[in-house]
């Protein structure tokens, strides 16, 4: 779904190279969470997801990058919309319209669909972010939490098949945040394609695979378990690593388990505590 | 040093913060926590004399701080704000840091200025421009022009949000040698790992309302509390109450009482 081929950028020839040479797939219905510390390179590979970078945001760019099978270069950026949403750190960056409804429309009217479906689409983006009540609502008045999930909604409504978040939660509080991750969880259980980058890793240790970006090239890619089993050198380069499973890496490295742990319920089973369950 | 009795304030739109008192003793550290829009914000707006209270007192070193301007309860209090890029215009690190101390025309300015840039590890950006420099950076810029100025109190707003794991330890081993300084220290953070490792008490605020005010393992072993004000413990505290240690927050710790309940 997407596939990137050695894919390099700098932004001008005087500066090095924000990303070399980075190759990597994600299949459809995949769950890719992206980590890595500031300065990585994430943010940059998400703009160059839909085109952004090079069409908008010029540079020294070499490699392919396809999306659903098709070469972003022979396509316009909102021709790659269709297929791939992008959502930002700051959804305040994406809202502009004066209600609700209006921002969720605007995407589809200037797909040129017709205004009953765009009503339907409005409402099932809305009930999928649990977002129903706010159709007639100002976004400039909702709380970070409620705009981030309507600029995921706005987002929804033009139907994409993938869906990239670039450290969608970093401003929002916990509970905020847990919500927008069962959110992402949800469509990606639906089908859809999700990247989510995140220098929080405890938001993507339930993806199907990470990627571990440092100074703008890949050193890790693989299940969540095989990252997380590195926890030393994720800490060695900057990345925070969730407290449970570096409890669990104690655990390991002293032989009481044979395997890390990335969640309380999979903790109570590995720790034979399983009665407990009920306590969560 | 800090008292805040019956304090109301009420926002045009509605939001009230409702009667709220607190004491801060010199060398404390507490953390207020709370939703967004619990009203932590505002709270500290009043504190700092960004906004004026409606009602109540607010008493600093015994001195009715709403017959002080700003500026002067700047002098006692200083507030770094959660975004750096709201704080910093000049156009190098030298003169963001200077602007405070010859505002008020203080001695030995540079002598001053170097000594805040070596303590928050930034004076090898001393000649660079604020805005070539990462988050994490900037955020001890913002954090130097408000210790520049030598506040007894400092006040930070989600100091690490954002921050990835190298500079977030980097500024919080900053504000531990403050805290040993014997600095006041009042924190606003939604990350309860932060807030047990930096404060020995907590404050927490629910829809402009203190809801508790104790020591930090009482509130956080109150399940009921923390619902009531929609915080969710970390995985690994959740973990370690299930086994019984109470509310642990470092993985290290955690092992160390799993192993001996074990061995």
């Amino acid at each position: 779904m997407i596939n990137f081929k050695e894919v390099s950028f700098r932004y001008s020839k005087n500066q090095g190279h924000v990303l070399r040479n980075i190759s990597f797939n994600v299949k459809k219905g995949e769950f890719l969470g992206i980590s890595g510390p500031s300065g990585s390179g994430k943010s940059t590979l998400c703009l160059m997801m839909n085109g952004i970078i090079p069409k908008t945001i010029e540079g020294e760019f070499s490699g392919e990058v396809y999306i659903d099978g098709e070469d972003i270069a022979e396509k316009e950026i909102y021709e790659t919309s269709e297929k791939l949403g992008l959502i930002l750190q700051n959804p305040e960056s994406q809202l502009f319209s004066m209600t609700v409804e209006e921002e969720l429309a605007f995407g589809p009217e200037n797909l040129g669909i017709k205004r009953e479906e765009i009503g339907d689409r409005i409402s099932w983006a809305l009930k999928l972010v649990g977002m129903e009540r706010f159709r007639e609502a100002f976004p400039h008045q909702l709380s970070g939490g409620e705009k981030q999930k309507i600029a995921i909604a706005s987002l929804l409504t033009m139907k994409p098949e993938i869906l990239v978040l670039d450290e969608p939660t970093s401003n929002l509080d916990p509970k905020s945040r847990i919500e927008i991750f069962k959110i992402v969880q949800k469509l990606n259980r639906k089908g859809m394609t999700v990247v989510v980058v995140e220098h929080e890793t405890n938001f993507i240790s339930s993806a199907d695979k990470i990627l571990i970006l440092n100074e703008g090239e890949i050193v890790r890619y693989g299940t969540p378990k095989e990252i997380f089993r590195e926890a030393d050198f994720l800490k060695e380069i900057g990345i925070r690593v969730p407290e449970i499973v570096e409890f669990s890496n104690y655990l390991l490295k002293e032989g009481y388990i044979d395997d890390i742990f990335l969640s309380v319920s999979e903790a109570l089973e590995v720790l034979n505590v399983e009665s407990r369950k009920s306590l969560l | 040093m800090l008292k805040v009795e019956n304090l109301c304030y009420e926002y045009e739109s509605g939001f009230k913060l409702k009667n709220i008192n607190f004491e801060v003793k010199g060398g404390e550290s507490i953390g207020i926590i709370g939703e967004n829009g619990s009203g932590k914000t505002t709270l500290v707006k009043n504190l700092i004399g960004l906004l004026r209270l409606k009602s109540g007192r607010i008493l600093l070193n015994g001195e009715d701080a709403s017959k002080m301007s700003v500026a002067e309860i700047a002098r006692t209090i200083g507030f770094v704000f959660q975004n750096p890029d709201n704080q910093i215009f000049a156009s190098s690190v030298k003169e963001e840091v200077s602007f405070g101390p010859q505002n008020l025309k203080m001695d030995k300015i540079e002598e001053i200025v170097n000594d805040v840039l070596k303590k928050t590890d930034l004076f090898k950006y001393k000649e660079s421009h604020p805005f070539k420099l990462s988050g994490g950076e900037k955020q001890r810029l913002a954090l130097a022009s408000i210790l520049v100025m030598n506040p007894k109190i400092l006040v930070l707003d989600e100091p690490t949000s954002g921050l990835d794991l190298r500079n977030a330890r980097k500024l919080i081993e900053i504000v531990k040698n403050l805290q040993e300084e014997g600095r006041t220290l009042i924190l606003i953070s939604h990350d309860m790992e932060l807030v047990s490792d930096l404060c020995e008490r907590i404050i927490l605020m629910k829809s402009g309302e203190i809801i508790a005010d104790g020591g930090i393992k009482d509130i956080f072993d109150d399940s009921n509390l923390l619902e009531k004000t929609r915080l969710d413990l970390p995985e690994i505290a959740k973990l370690s109450k299930i086994l019984e240690f109470g509310v642990v927050f470092d993985p290290g710790e955690l092992y160390r009482k799993w192993r001996v309940s074990n061995d």
